[in-house]
């Protein structure tokens, strides 16, 4: 089984230097990529049925393809890597930074060139200090060896490459609030039209792709898009690096082919829950996914299985809910986790969220109300997608309205024992 | 914040410290761009931005200090009041929940005194809440400084803290 994503990391975690990875083939996809048109190398991508990994999914040669290109459209382009891995349950991308700072690097320059962009940024979480460092020496290392600035390997091409270190939110994951925020202003979502391809960064053509989304792109450029179609179980090509916390035997991350059921990356690769634990749900992919109940951990983890199943891929990265925790407190804490994050820009999301969060926390306390229910019920609707600026309450709204379903009676035992059933086993060190 | 020099948040910048927040600005595309990083050089000399430093931090950048506010208090990581020499960042967010962070918020308080939001009354830590540290796999997970640290116990975490000063 190929695993191109994570092919070159260490066993001792130490990131390949430039030399080194040059000599494990490094910096080839980039020659290759400079021979062929922008056309070329964005058909490429698009054959290869590259989706979005940061939790999206949306087709990435389709995204690309909707940056004016010709004479007459703006010659000022730009990429932003979306680095800022704050999905709650998400720990991915940084493997990628870290461990392969080249790859990541790689995968910019190639990227850029297809959308003739003249400047990157890498936009990382303000934590990911490690990530930082390491892409910033990076950069330095491609630079001076003529990857990256001007005239790149004397194709005439240049590329300037920032690194941006965030402040810290998590709404700059959303791509034009991370836009807004390497401009400088405060980083709330825009309104769309326009949309970024045409009117982005400093109103400049602009593309936003995630950090594991973008390190498939020299592979695909090296192998092509009928190998890249080959490693997937699904209909979209590539693997995934799926990851999995909470209370199994072997927490981690794991590239996989695109499609491995859940259930194997839970027993086989997880090692199963930890003895005296059983999983009831998941979160398959980070905070804004809806619940996947046990009786479907047969699920395919690819883009439209876990559409089937009333969820959505997301991040892939795999949050178990054990029968010791309780599903009201971890409501409770993911919607704490998405009210303190909202921008506060619009109204649904800066008032509803805090109302959703007090409801949840009355009802684990013991002072919940049958009525309740239906408020929560009411919310689930009204900072949906329709009545919102952005996806973060929407994305909030996913495990509330399959908790609400699935968890009915232990909702309905909170309200009618005036208190919360998991009590006693809550809080300990493990 | 280790590094933090808290003698001094209301004296002017000193001239190393403005001759690095100008090579900030002139290395960024437009002058505002380097607003964040203007404020953490800020931030990391004194460990917060106070009022006066905020509105010559806003002046390089040519931005009024209200607008400059507007970008600092939208972070979680920029501080706009004093904190300790360390800052002890506790993940609170799901996988962490899930794993024992309410045992390492329990410990923390009990060890230092303090509430998060709060400050040791020696200045040495403040204790803060933090989202999902991307440290998943080895919740619970915190950071100190610029430090990260999972698979946190009870004798873990106290060893942790007898580490910084």
């Amino acid at each position: 089984m190929e695993k191109p994503l994570t092919a070159l990391i260490q066993p001792d975690g130490t990131p390949l230097d430039i030399t080194g990875y040059e000599r494990a083939g490094g910096y080839q996809a980039l020659r290759k990529a400079l021979t062929m048109t922008p056309e070329a190398i964005i058909g490429e991508v698009t054959r290869s049925k590259l989706r979005g990994r940061g939790g999206g999914g949306f087709a990435t040669g389709r995204k690309w393809d909707a940056v004016p290109r010709g004479a007459d459209a703006p010659r000022q382009r730009y990429l932003a890597v979306n680095a800022d891995e704050m999905e709650p349950g998400s720990f991915k991308d940084r493997l990628l930074l870290e461990q392969t700072p080249h790859q990541m690097i790689e995968s910019v320059i190639i990227s850029a060139f297809a959308i003739q962009a003249s400047i990157a940024y890498i936009f990382v979480r303000a934590e990911y200090v490690l990530s930082i460092n390491r892409l910033v020496r990076a950069v330095a290392e491609a630079e001076a060896k003529g990857y990256a600035g001007a005239n790149i390997l004397g194709s005439g091409y240049a590329l300037t490459i920032h690194v941006h270190a965030s402040g810290g939110r998590y709404i700059c994951g959303e791509s034009s609030a991370l836009l807004t925020a390497l401009e400088g202003r405060r980083p709330i979502p825009r309104a769309r039209p326009p949309r970024s391809a045409s009117s982005g960064l400093w109103g400049k053509p602009s593309v936003v792709n995630n950090v594991e989304t973008l390190c498939n792109v020299p592979h695909i450029i090296e192998r092509g898009a009928d190998w890249f179609l080959g490693l997937s179980h699904s209909t979209d090509g590539g693997t995934k690096l799926y990851g999995m916390s909470g209370r199994v035997k072997r927490p981690g991350l794991w590239e996989l082919p695109l499609g491995t059921p859940l259930n194997e990356i839970l027993e086989e690769h997880a090692g199963g829950m930890q003895d005296g634990y059983e999983c009831r749900a998941v979160l398959p992919g980070g905070a804004s996914s809806a619940f996947i109940m046990a009786a479907d951990f047969n699920v395919a983890m690819d883009f439209t299985s876990v559409q089937k199943v009333g969820s959505a891929l997301g991040t892939g990265n795999i949050m178990a809910l054990d029968d010791r925790r309780c599903p009201v407190g971890m409501l409770r804490n993911l919607e704490h986790f998405f009210a303190q994050e909202s921008c506060g820009f619009c109204t649904p999301c800066r008032d509803g969220l805090p109302w959703v969060e007090r409801i949840l926390a009355a009802i684990e306390d013991g002072e919940g109300r049958p009525e309740d229910l239906d408020t929560l019920a009411r919310h689930t609707i009204f900072l949906g997608s329709d009545f919102t600026f952005c996806d973060l309450a929407p994305g909030a709204m996913q495990p509330l309205a399959s908790g609400l379903k699935h968890f009915r009676a232990e909702f309905e035992q909170h309200i009618s024992e005036k208190c919360c059933p998991w009590h006693d086993s809550a809080g300990g060190w493990a | 914040m280790s590094t933090a020099d808290q003698s001094s948040p209301d004296a002017p910048l000193d001239a190393a410290l403005r001759q690095e927040i100008t090579a900030a600005v002139q290395h960024a595309e437009y002058k505002r761009a380097a607003s964040t990083d203007a404020l953490k050089l800020v931030q990391k000399r004194f460990g917060y931005i106070s009022d006066k430093h905020l509105a010559e931090v806003a002046a390089i950048l040519g931005m009024t200090p209200a607008e400059l506010d507007a970008v600092a208090t939208f972070y979680n990581l920029i501080f706009r009041r004093p904190v300790g020499r360390h800052v002890i960042l506790l993940c609170d967010s799901v996988a962490c929940w899930v794993m024992g962070e309410a045992a390492a918020r329990a410990q923390l308080r009990e060890r230092l005194g303090i509430k998060p939001g709060e400050t040791t009354a020696d200045g040495r830590f403040t204790l803060l809440p933090i989202v999902c540290l991307g440290h998943c796999d080895h919740a619970p997970a915190m950071m100190v400084d610029e430090d990260q640290y999972g698979d946190l116990n009870a004798a873990r975490l106290d060893a942790i803290l007898d580490g910084y000063k």
